[in-house]
């Protein structure tokens, strides 16, 4: 649809998300809680905080949640009964305050489960999400999303995307129907507005490389020793991919208490030795070095090439969560002059 | 209305256990729910994640033939958690089963082709279930030759089977056990299958290879297949990475931009010559 330009005063944003709360929705918001600013369940917009650049995790858990019920079974005498989850139960969600690249994460993400098999689990939470998005008005050296075709006032993945004009007054995209439908039920509280130029609004954020010269150096740098030096540094903690927005590798557990049990689905990282291990002890991505390459070639060779979708959206988290600073957008800018 | 769950898998019985070998057992499964069984379909060199309630899932081929109706069956040895567990299991007893995923051998495309099979050790299971195929459609095809070779004679999976084979003038049946892995009345040969591959030589005229085998038989194999004059595109391989989803969501088994599990485990040689040596 035709993006539909409006003007929301901070009040009527206050009001916003109390109606939203009010008509059973689950809104998550930044918060900040002793220092760290996380997605949390938020009943006003006082909880929220607005300065954080990016939250230390992404908002993809409320999608794909780190540890989610797939089913539970009941082994009884002679038998075993199975439940499948019920998505039907799923909550309505908002994601407010989500920046333009944890939108855009939701893009690969969902390619990821819904591209020739639909995982239903996953497109049952997706369904019932709404994003609300506000503009970045700052950036930190961490931040690249320019690089990887996005921006700090980027409307990709977002329901409706808000951009600070003053401190009361947001300009609001609406930019989906699901967008179009929380406008129609707060109308009242929506201004009209002519299409508002972002560029003085937001943060100013250098590009660096392109994702499509990525994607064409990967071509021919397979073999080289690029890799043996990036993650000469890499502990293999898997940090990287859990705070990632785009990152959905996953693994299935059981876990049993007496006759019941749960089938889960977890967060799982291509950084793991055991990600790929064979049981005979073979592993087809023995090294380190190995599986850093393979982070990198999904992102910008495989994923593309799957789904149409490159892996990254450049919100820095991975370097900001390295315990061995190891810096995504440095590396790649190391590949692409390479 | 019951929902649709991609991760749900069938409730299986298991009607019959049969031991091939130290460790190594097959499972025939039936379908508990007939309208599961009037519903599932598979085709030759498939695969699907076995599962134990409680302990989790595994990745095996289907081993049985689809000519074979109204049963599938898995070989496997125990090695890690729920091949253990499944090994504990009884005749009666429930398991899971979530497939058929991934891609096929062309056996359509083989009619009127001689179809030299070449099997290691464990991985004797998926050529299992293409060569039941072959020969229950025998007349499609002209000459079949089946190399077999496992670490010892006692290691030799489908036994019985392999009398059988053995047995057939339709069939030529070469066995071979690694150098040691003999045992005194040993009528086949000894050697590692690379080897006695080549001292085998098949025609490489108008013939298909079907290969599977530990990665260093495959390693050793291609090469003599080469040799032997056989074009990359008449060589087929099956492959197996570690696998949870089994339709190209988690992430694991992949080998370059391909999935084994989506876009595999079936390769021709061509196609592996394109992939990383990430298998």
């Amino acid at each position: 649809m035709e993006i539909i330009n409006k003007i929301l005063d901070k009040s009527s944003l206050t009001v916003l998300v109390e109606k939203l709360n009010a008509s059973g929705k689950e809104v998550y918001a930044p918060v900040n809680k002793k220092g760290i600013t996380e997605f949390e369940k938020v009943a006003n917009l006082q909880e929220m905080d607005f300065d954080c650049i990016a939250t230390k995790q992404s908002a993809k858990s409320l999608v794909f949640p780190k540890v989610e019920k797939l089913m539970n079974f009941e082994k009884t005498f002679d038998d075993v009964i199975v439940k499948n989850v019920d998505i039907t139960a799923f909550p309505e969600v908002i994601a407010f305050g989500t920046r333009p690249c944890d939108a855009a994460g939701f893009i690969p993400l969902d390619a990821i489960f819904t591209t020739d098999n639909v995982d239903e689990i996953f497109k049952a939470r997706m369904d019932k999400l709404t994003i609300i998005s506000i503009s970045c008005k700052k950036a930190d050296d961490f931040c690249f999303c320019t690089s990887v075709n996005g921006g700090p006032g980027n409307t990709s993945g977002s329901d409706i995307l808000l951009t600070e004009m003053s401190p009361n007054e947001y300009y609001a995209e609406i930019i989906t129907e699901k967008g179009k439908s929380i406008l129609d039920a707060n109308a009242a509280l929506f201004k009209d507005s002519a299409v508002v130029d972002k560029t003085p609004l937001v943060a100013k954020i250098e590009q660096q490389f392109t994702e499509e010269v990525i994607n064409e150096k990967l071509k021919t740098l397979f073999e080289s020793d690029i890799w043996d030096t990036q993650a000469m540094r890499c502990v293999g903690c898997g940090a990287c991919a859990f705070v990632c927005p785009a990152c959905g590798c996953f693994d299935i557990q059981d876990e049993t208490k007496g006759k019941d049990g749960v089938r889960h689905r977890c967060w799982d990282s291509c950084g793991f030795k055991l990600f790929t291990l064979h049981t005979s002890g073979h592993n087809p991505r023995e090294k380190q070095a190995q599986r850093w390459r393979q982070r990198i070639y999904h992102k910008f060779s495989y994923q593309p090439e799957q789904q149409k979708q490159f892996g990254c959206v450049g919100c820095g988290r991975c370097s900001r969560a390295c315990p061995s600073d190891m810096n995504i957008a440095e590396h790649l800018t190391q590949i692409a002059k390479g | 209305m019951e929902q649709s769950n991609i991760y749900a898998p069938y409730k299986m019985k298991i009607e019959k256990i049969t031991e091939e070998a130290p460790l190594v057992k097959t499972f025939r499964l039936k379908f508990m729910n007939e309208q599961d069984a009037e519903n599932f379909s598979f085709r030759t060199g498939q695969f699907g994640e076995y599962s134990i309630y409680g302990e989790g899932e595994v990745t095996f081929c289907v081993a049985s033939a689809p000519t074979r109706k109204g049963y599938i069956e898995c070989t496997f040895r125990q090695a890690g958690r729920v091949t253990k567990a499944l090994a504990n299991l009884d005749e009666g007893d429930i398991i899971g089963f979530r497939g058929p995923y991934g891609n096929i051998f062309p056996i359509d495309e083989w009619k009127g082709k001689n179809l030299l099979f070449i099997a290691g050790g464990i991985a004797l299971p998926p050529m299992r279930s293409v060569i039941w195929n072959c020969l229950d459609l025998r007349e499609n095809f002209k000459d079949i030759t089946i190399v077999y070779g496992a670490r010892s004679v006692a290691d030799l999976v489908y036994k019985h089977e392999l009398k059988e084979w053995e047995d057939r003038p339709d069939v030529k049946l070469v066995t071979t056990v690694d150098p040691g892995g003999e045992t005194p009345d040993w009528k086949g040969k000894v050697g590692f299958v690379p080897t006695v591959l080549s001292e085998v030589a098949p025609s490489s005229a108008n013939t298909i290879a079907i290969v599977c085998g530990p990665p260093i038989m495959i390693k050793f194999t291609f090469p003599v297949l080469e040799k032997l004059g056989f074009t990359d595109d008449n060589v087929f391989t099956t492959l197996e990475n570690r696998m949870k989803c089994g339709f190209g969501k988690c992430g694991r088994c992949n080998v370059g931009k391909v999935f084994v599990c989506k876009d595999g485990p079936v390769f021709t040689l061509t196609q592996l010559k394109q992939l990383p040596p990430e298998y």
